[in-house]
């Protein structure tokens, strides 16, 4: 038991650690944390499922040195958001943009699951 | 009725599971095809004329090239790069690389390009959605973007981006 609350604190005392490299991080710590949130969104391209600041991947770097200097010149978050994009496609997003062509991804899971809850719990007369 | 939809929809779900796992996870198709050539920055070498993307966006047909001397597939494309250099234009950029390795691999191996960049910090790479080396653009004579090769070019690779220039010429 003590073992497994030990292994427990460890896991949670590194759950927040990421591959940013000290160097790599901003002076600011607000403009630092608008990089990270910028950086968890963003899927890095040849990792499994990982974004780009829990990579080591050379390209999950570079992205997140052009994350911090975008965020130095002054741009937006949603600026920096859609030129990754732009140059990547929706892969690069954890959250696929709601268009024409996917727009089933988004409604779906829920039309099915209602569809499910009515053939399953429908009150049988 | 309801274990018959269950049954549909499980597998209509196992088709489309089966359907994804035929993809290669390794390709993320570009999204700069049909668009135009970014605007980039590279910096020049000493010994190779540099270019811009101006001298991109005229005249004829052109192969952008993104390679570097540390990347083992690029030497593999290498001798194919070379069989397209005699038919078309090719433009190097050199991801990350020192100028002493490049220079020392060129010289052995052999020089494709009219012109050579270097992309010191990857950030032309980004420009160009580049995700891994090496990677290789055709360019129309009007500066966009008409296909990209992502990987070594191979022999049978050759025979398709010959087909797929000659039907934009």
């Amino acid at each position: 038991m003590r073992f497994l609350a030990f292994i427990y604190i460890i896991l949670f005392i590194f759950s927040d650690l990421y591959a940013v490299e000290p160097d790599e991080m901003l002076d600011d710590p607000i403009l630092e944390n608008i990089a990270r949130d910028i950086g968890k969104k963003i899927r890095c391209l040849v990792c499994q499922n990982e974004d780009i600041e829990n990579s080591n991947a050379d390209i999950a770097k570079d992205l997140r040195v052009l994350i911090r200097k975008k965020i130095s010149e002054g741009k937006e978050k949603k600026e920096i958001i859609s030129y990754i994009h732009s140059r990547y496609g929706d892969f690069v997003l954890y959250t696929p943009p709601i268009r024409s062509d996917t727009i089933w991804l988004w409604v779906f899971p829920i039309g099915f699951l209602i569809l499910l809850s009515f053939i399953f719990f429908r009150k049988k007369r | 009725m309801k274990y018959f939809i269950l049954i549909i929809f499980l597998l209509s779900s196992a088709y489309i599971f089966y359907e994804g796992l035929r993809d290669d996870p390794t390709y993320i198709p570009s999204n700069l095809i049909s668009e135009e050539i970014p605007e980039f920055k590279i910096e020049s070498i000493k010994q190779y004329e540099s270019f811009s993307s101006a001298d991109l966006k005229s005249g004829e047909i052109k192969v952008v090239n993104f390679f570097a001397s540390w990347c083992p597939p690029c030497k593999v494309e290498h001798p194919q790069l070379k069989k397209l250099s005699e038919k078309y234009k090719l433009y190097g950029i050199a991801k990350k690389d020192e100028i002493r390795n490049l220079t020392k691999w060129l010289d052995d191996l052999g020089n494709p390009f009219v012109k050579i960049g270097l992309d010191k910090n990857g950030m032309t790479s980004i420009d160009w959605g580049v995700y891994g080396l090496p990677e290789t653009f055709l360019i129309d004579h009007k500066g966009m973007i008409i296909h990209k090769h992502v990987g070594p070019i191979m022999k049978k690779d050759l025979e398709y981006i010959n087909k797929l220039i000659t039907n934009v010429k």
